[in-house]
């Protein structure tokens, strides 16, 4: 057996000059991009709302991508993970941009009487429904709970990404410990701020519905799109040279599982959320899906059923696809293009239930946002090490072989 | 009290093949391998740990087990769908709720358990099937020294019935790959 591990102050593990270009040049793109949707949104003459519509579908993918990271980072530590450490950096990498994210939050506050129906009094005063929800959906408590959710996400962030970082200059095996006795309080947190979130940014677009579980396919959606990104991050880090031995196919495989159970799961939440919609047939709640399968907008819901779980599921399931780099990377890319069409779908139907093509300023602000979210993420790492290069597990993971 | 019985009474026991103790997992990868590459087909590996690299060194092939579990998934699957269909829409047609006879999303839930259910018992029962079940005894636990397999201790095992097994031969390349004792087994 070769017991000999690659050693990890051997690997190309900062970003250094390839990462300032990147984060400069993927700013520019990002802004760009972001000043054509704002033009593009006055060009439209609807007072915005297309643009705001779109921002709101994009931020919330930003959101979920940078919520699933955190979800992984804290689920490690929970479960007393090894086999991960050696890519566990790159997801904390890509958690401490929801301090980022509460900035570029803003535009929504701006847009909000644009995007949520139930912030007009005057709609409230006349909607027996939406008075009746209005103790809960109301702009103050809107506001106030969105800086509880930053608040929390950002001292999340602080006691995970914060002590890994502080274990790679000390090696202090005490760190690992407390990030453990933090992680289930933090998942508990986790869970109810990711779960209001989601109904406060999409679910709330369309006031008048009715669903328990959506917090739960929100959750799904986040981590399927995390794998995913997990997966095509590594894949192009390694071929730009970096943690070349010390990420192994082994590690792909275990990701390829994690994205392929999540996927699952996805589809599990997706048609549990369906199915007693159809069966009980109540007005109230069938609206929401009748606009999602009228007017074209069935296409869409077909591609998602396909496209988001048929498809990966039957390419994923056995182990071969998993252990095979670019099948990985193909079927990873993909899933993060339709987890943005997941929330497209979600949001859309509610401003333009005619019309389910995307408009131009849909795609300019999908670029805008990830551009400087991508860009966030790499000036966050662009000193430190993409490796936690002194956890006590770090052996462990190297040396990590699936059964 | 006839002739014949005394015979069968009397005749040497049948020998199963040899079994030779190793004290590393190093040492019991490197027999594997030499084992295999010495033309030997009916041998098996005893550890008390999982052993990494072993299915290699002993030249295992990948397993089918699989492809037994997409078959019990796919029967599962189709199965619950008709039972179903037949049930609610031919067999015993029953109106409730203004639903159709057979509404899809109504059985997805009992096709997903089915598919589940088979392709779960798939897996056990291939299981069972491809270790050899249903056998209740197997030859090498007559040895004490085997004791040791579910401790310290890694073995392999050679089959007399090996068209390769030769008495002394097998027995020196086993001795010659470092084995501490080399036994031989009765049926």
């Amino acid at each position: 057996m070769d017991t000999q591990l690659p050693d990890i102050f051997q690997e190309k593990r900062l970003l250094g000059e390839a990462g300032d270009t990147f984060w400069r040049r993927a700013l520019a793109v990002g802004l760009i991009a972001l000043a054509a949707s704002v033009a593009l949104g006055f060009a439209a003459g609807d007072h915005g709302r297309s643009f705001f519509f779109a921002y709101a579908v994009s931020f919330a993918y930003v959101l979920s991508l940078s919520l699933g990271a955190l979800f992984f980072v804290v689920l490690q530590h929970l479960t007393r993970a090894g086999w991960s450490v050696v890519v566990r950096r790159v997801a904390e990498g890509v958690a401490a941009t929801l301090p980022v994210l509460a900035l570029l939050f803003v535009p929504i506050l701006i847009g909000l009487h644009q995007l949520y129906h139930w912030s007009h009094a005057e709609a409230v005063a006349a909607d027996h429904l939406l008075h009746g929800k209005s103790p809960y959906l109301n702009v103050p408590f809107f506001v106030v709970r969105w800086v509880l959710y930053a608040v929390t996400w950002g001292l999340t962030v602080r006691a995970f990404v914060g002590r890994s970082l502080a274990q790679d200059a000390s090696g202090a095996p005490e760190l690992s410990l407390e990030m453990q006795k933090r992680a289930a309080p933090a998942m508990l947190l986790f869970g109810l701020t990711l779960t209001f979130a989601s109904i406060d940014l999409l679910m709330s677009l369309d006031a008048h519905w009715f669903s328990t579980i959506f917090g739960v396919y929100f959750f799904a959606g986040s981590v399927v799109g995390f794998f995913a990104l997990l997966a095509v991050l590594m894949l192009m880090l390694q071929r730009a040279g970096y943690l070349r031995h010390a990420v192994t196919v082994e590690h792909y495989h275990d990701i390829g599982k994690l994205l392929f159970a999540f996927i699952v799961f996805w589809a599990y939440i997706g048609f549990s959320q369906y199915m007693l919609y159809w069966y009980a047939n109540i007005p109230e709640e069938t609206g929401w899906f009748l606009r999602r399968q009228t007017n074209g907008w069935g296409w869409v819901s077909l591609l998602l059923l396909f496209g988001h779980f048929v498809l990966p599921f039957v390419a994923l399931l056995s182990r071969a696809p998993k252990r095979n780099r670019k099948v990985l990377g193909a079927v990873a890319a993909w899933m993060l293009v339709v987890h943005w069409v997941d929330l497209y779908w979600i949001a859309l139907p509610e401003l333009r239930p005619q019309d389910p093509l995307p408009h131009l300023v849909d795609l300019t602000t999908a670029v805008g946002l990830v551009g400087v979210w991508l860009a966030s993420a790499a000036f966050i790492m662009r000193k430190r090490s993409l490796v936690a290069e002194r956890d006590p597990r770090l052996a462990e993971s190297l040396g990590f072989e699936n059964a | 009290m006839s002739d014949a019985k005394l015979t069968a009474v009397e005749a040497p026991p049948a020998r199963w093949g040899l079994l030779a103790e190793f004290e590393s997992v190093e040492k019991l990868l490197a027999a594997a391998e030499a084992v295999r590459k010495a033309g030997y087909t009916k041998f098996d590996a005893h550890s008390p740990i999982p052993v990494h690299g072993l299915d290699e060194a002993m030249g295992i092939r990948p397993t089918r087990l699989p492809l037994v579990v997409l078959l019990g998934g796919a029967a599962g699957c189709a199965g619950g769908l008709l039972l179903q269909w037949w049930t609610n829409a031919v067999d015993y047609p029953f109106m409730i709720s203004g639903k159709p006879l057979f509404g899809l999303p109504a059985a997805i839930p009992v096709v997903f358990e089915s598919t589940v259910l088979l392709a779960a018992l798939g897996a056990v029962g291939g299981l069972f099937v491809a270790n050899g079940w249903p056998q209740l005894f197997h030859p090498v636990l007559r040895s004490e020294r085997f004791r040791a397999a579910t401790d310290d201790t890694f073995f392999i095992s050679i089959e007399a019935a090996d068209p390769r097994f030769e008495d002394g031969a097998t027995r020196a390349l086993l001795e010659s790959l470092g084995s501490r004792a080399v036994e031989e087994v009765e049926r």
